[in-house]
């Protein structure tokens, strides 16, 4: 049982997060639907995860915990995904490739379990980043 | 009595469905049912009348909070951070209309401003490809009434535009695709086995970041050339199988999504995506469409076309003289490199939709946010100016993705004395009018200092 895997990451919207994401990003609904992350069942093993563990993923700028969660929608070993939205901006890279486009889909990442941590929300996340979270107001 | 109103546009996604049925109360204001819209759509025209709707401009306090101000102050201010800054951005206009768009580009002229709109973090990609390789496109209602092969490659339309399928693509009955569904082969292509490919007759599920060896691959055996054993995870039987498919269709669309213009690659796996579509006209008719995302992302790419020359990425810092160069005046790349000063943000949620590293670079200088609701942009603002919702309080003319202009109308009032877009543009054009006829009266503008025009 590996302790951390490395994983190329793909985000890209849901359902879920796009219903949740018009009723408001600060609703649990959104925080549910996207703090999340979706990887294949050999991946789940090898990390030694049980279903809704906590995981925190670190890309090359950045860092975030997520739920892992078996998904609808398939994947291959190797590859994961979270839904687009605050989370998983929190780890895509802004480089371009000269074209304007971040690297949304296809950037490495590793995952492994984040025993003791707790999900930011979607306001502590983004506001934290730019010194202006004051706390659950 | 509550009242009906037919033919609704949807102000969701790039579908742009215009047969939805609202039925509003009896005072006009409040939306009671909302009929054949999606699950996404349906939550736009209910939240509209939500509580939590904010009524006034907020500006930021020094203790962190917001205070409500008016239209008026809310106006000046934002004149006076265009005015005064070197290099503002303003970024978004994938949920207006194009009367906003228009409307904001006078703005960012008057300003000298870089404007650009979210296709900068979603198809621009598309655009490059377009720009160098053309675009073998086609309306949605001929997919519906031709078409009896369509690929998805890259899109999920099950989640991100949950109407396509049933009204363009694979369920409906055209003119000339009487059967529907069984009268067609899908094809979905994706790393991922999405619920697009549930429906799916052919599913491939290619290699994360290999889409241009898979298409170099079907290029190559449609002309009848070798082909590997396996490209991008993919076997050469079913390579060959499905480039028979194509061959023999009678008509044909391909429909791609961000898992091209995503990965690695960009604007190289439009590039030959498009190629690909080329080739396949020696064969049958072939035709390609870029499954754009906000109901009027396309437009301010026609709107700005039309003013311009250029559909996004638009450097206006030297007012009417524009220039384009995707990499350099693109949103991210000048967030990430700190070349603006000031950055507005309308009709999208850059701070919710931008790699934080980017956020965090903009919110260096004044940030405003123009937008119906509470996001993430707004709740780290510097001012939150809120308007109409276009398609539900606000009517205009939106662009399909398929480049089809549709006039969109309201159903209900905004709240009381919210206005629209364009009208906050048009009002903050004519204070910047008076802040440039304020500094002319007190004599030379903006001089430069000496020394740096000795150098020049």
């Amino acid at each position: 049982m590996a302790n951390r895997i490395t994983l190329n990451m793909i985000t890209q919207r849901s359902i879920e997060e796009g219903v949740a994401m018009e009723k408001g990003k600060t609703t649990p609904e959104y925080f549910e639907a996207c703090s999340i992350i979706e990887m294949h069942d050999d991946d789940v093993k090898a990390l030694g995860l049980v279903p809704n563990q906590l995981v925190r993923v670190t890309s090359e700028c950045g860092s975030v915990v997520v739920k892992v969660v078996k998904g609808r929608q398939s994947l291959y070993p190797g590859l994961a995904f979270i839904p687009q939205g605050v989370w998983a901006n929190q780890v895509v890279p802004p480089r371009t490739q000269a074209t304007g486009e971040p690297q949304y889909s296809g950037f490495p990442v590793t995952v492994e379990p984040a025993n003791g941590e707790r999900r930011k929300s979607a306001l502590e996340l983004v506001q934290g980043a730019v010194g202006m979270w004051r706390g659950d107001q | 009595m509550p009242k009906k109103i037919e033919n609704v546009g949807c102000p969701y996604c790039g579908v742009c469905c215009d047969d939805l049925v609202v039925t509003v109360s009896d005072d006009g204001k409040k939306i009671l049912e909302v009929e054949n819209a999606c699950a996404i759509g349906n939550q736009i025209f209910h939240h509209a009348t939500g509580s939590e709707r904010v009524k006034l401009p907020r500006l930021r306090q020094p203790d962190g909070t917001y205070k409500d101000i008016s239209y008026d102050e809310a106006v000046d201010y934002a004149a006076k951070v265009l005015y005064n800054a070197k290099k503002p951005l303003i970024y978004g206009f994938g949920s207006t209309n194009c009367e906003g768009m228009a409307a904001a580009a006078k703005v960012a002229e008057r300003a000298g401003a870089v404007l650009d709109n979210c296709a900068s973090i979603c198809h621009g990609s598309s655009f490059l490809a377009i720009f160098d390789n053309g675009y073998p496109s086609c309306t949605l209602g001929e997919t519906k009434n031709r078409a009896d092969v369509i690929v998805y490659w890259g899109a999920n339309p099950a989640h991100a535009h949950p109407r396509h399928m049933s009204r363009y693509s694979i369920f409906p009955r055209g003119f000339f695709t009487g059967k529907g569904h069984k009268s067609r082969k899908i094809i979905v292509i994706d790393p991922r086995h999405t619920d697009t490919a549930q429906v799916a007759d052919i599913y491939l599920q290619v290699k994360q970041g290999h889409d241009y060896d898979l298409f170099d691959a079907f290029r190559t055996a449609a002309r009848g050339h070798e082909i590997p054993a396996e490209v991008a995870g993919i076997k050469r039987e079913k390579i060959l199988e499905v480039i028979e498919i194509m061959k023999k269709a009678r008509f044909g669309t391909i429909f791609y999504g961000m898992g091209l213009c995503h990965s690695d690659g960009r604007n190289h796996n439009v590039d030959i995506a498009i190629s690909l579509t080329r080739d396949l006209n020696d064969f049958t008719k072939w035709t390609i469409m870029a499954m754009r995302g906000h109901y009027n992302i396309t437009g301010p790419g026609a709107v700005w076309s039309w003013q311009y020359g250029f559909p996004y990425c638009l450097d206006l810092t030297k007012k009417d003289i524009a220039h384009m160069n995707p990499g350099e005046t693109s949103s991210v790349d000048l967030a990430m490199r700190d070349e603006v000063d000031a950055f507005v943000n309308i009709g999208t949620d850059a701070g919710a939709h931008f790699p934080i590293e980017a956020v965090k670079h903009l919110r260096k200088h004044p940030w405003i946010t123009i937008d119906p609701n509470i996001c993430m942009a707004s709740e780290i603002s510097d001012l939150h100016i809120p308007v109409g919702i276009v398609g539900v309080e606000v009517p205009g003319i939106v662009y399909r993705m398929d480049n089809v202009p549709i006039q969109y109308r309201k159903v209900i009032d905004p709240p009381e004395g919210v206005i629209s877009d364009e009208e906050l543009f048009e009002r903050i054009f004519k204070r910047l009018g008076e802040l440039e006829a304020e500094e002319a009266a007190k004599g030379p503008a903006k001089v430069a200092p000496v020394s740096v025009r000795a150098e020049e």
